[in-house]
């Protein structure tokens, strides 16, 4: 059940970005749609909205990029409740660390292991 | 009015203001362009999007059964498709799943993992710290500048509210 959940709910946020691309003529690209996502999900974290997305669909909710806004509120939220002021500034990307170094490591490495198609 | 050659230019006259030149422009343009068809694009944002977090949660599940708490096991699933998106990336298939999917390619995790490596492969030649090292961050830089001082600014005022 929670793998059709989150195949649908994950699928319906997809929908929101292509909407949001095809509507404007394309005016909003892919880049402003990660931009958009991220700050999206932070905000929708922050207003207590998103935890209850990510309870009913699991990674539907955790992947798309919202998910990971959501990481990064709740980080700092949590940051906050036990270091206070300097929880604000620690909070958010030691809580996306995981997912940031993946990111870089992974991206790293195979972007010298391999060379572009032409 | 003369040229440099002497040979008398004519002045053509026209009456359209340049705004409604572009847009008549633009209204040709559109017509001309083979119309994507929204609904068929939605359907398969839907389908893309909605497999990469089936994936997704396979593995949440996978990890999960395997010991980590949920909030672990949800980052090392997403870790796991940023490592599968890259490599998808570096043989050239990303690219496919995104020509099909449209931002169900891009608003998952692995679209994120596809736009830091896509650009570093292409701009390689470029060096490794102009190159590589920067395009790495061409759109995964704005998107961490933006969550962290989102994040940041919420975090500053549940501190001011306890």
């Amino acid at each position: 059940m929670i793998f059709l959940k989150s195949f649908v709910i994950g699928g319906l946020i997809c929908i929101i970005g292509q909407l949001l691309m095809d509507l404007t003529n394309h005016k909003i690209t892919p880049s402003h749609i990660l931009v958009g996502f991220v700050s999206l999900g932070v905000i929708l974290s922050a207003s207590g909205l998103y935890q209850p997305l990510v309870d009913f669909a699991g990674a539907g909710a955790t992947v798309p990029l919202t998910g990971f806004g959501h990481v990064l509120a709740q980080g700092t939220i949590e940051q906050v409740q036990i270091n206070g002021l300097l929880g604000v500034f620690r909070g958010g990307v030691s809580a996306a660390a995981v997912g940031i170094t993946a990111a870089v490591v992974f991206g790293y490495l195979t972007a010298l292991a391999f060379k572009p198609k032409s | 009015m003369k040229d440099w050659n002497g040979v008398i230019m004519v002045e053509v006259k026209d009456s359209q203001p340049d705004e409604i030149k572009i847009k008549n422009y633009d209204n040709l343009v559109n017509k001309q362009k083979p119309g994507p068809s929204v609904a068929k694009n939605v359907f398969w944002a839907f389908i893309t999007g909605g497999c990469i977090c089936l994936v997704g949660q396979i593995f949440l599940n996978l990890y999960s059964s395997g010991g980590l708490p949920l909030e672990e096991a949800a980052a090392a699933s997403s870790a796991t498709l940023v490592f599968i998106s890259a490599l998808l990336t570096g043989v050239g298939y990303y690219d496919r799943i995104t020509k099909l999917g449209g931002a169900g390619g891009i608003v998952p995790i692995t679209g994120f993992a596809n736009a830091m490596v896509a650009p570093a492969m292409e701009y390689r030649t470029e060096g490794m710290v102009m190159g590589v090292g920067a395009k790495l961050f061409s759109i995964a830089g704005p998107v961490l500048i933006y969550g962290i001082i989102t994040a940041w600014l919420a975090g500053l005022i549940y501190y001011l509210l306890i």
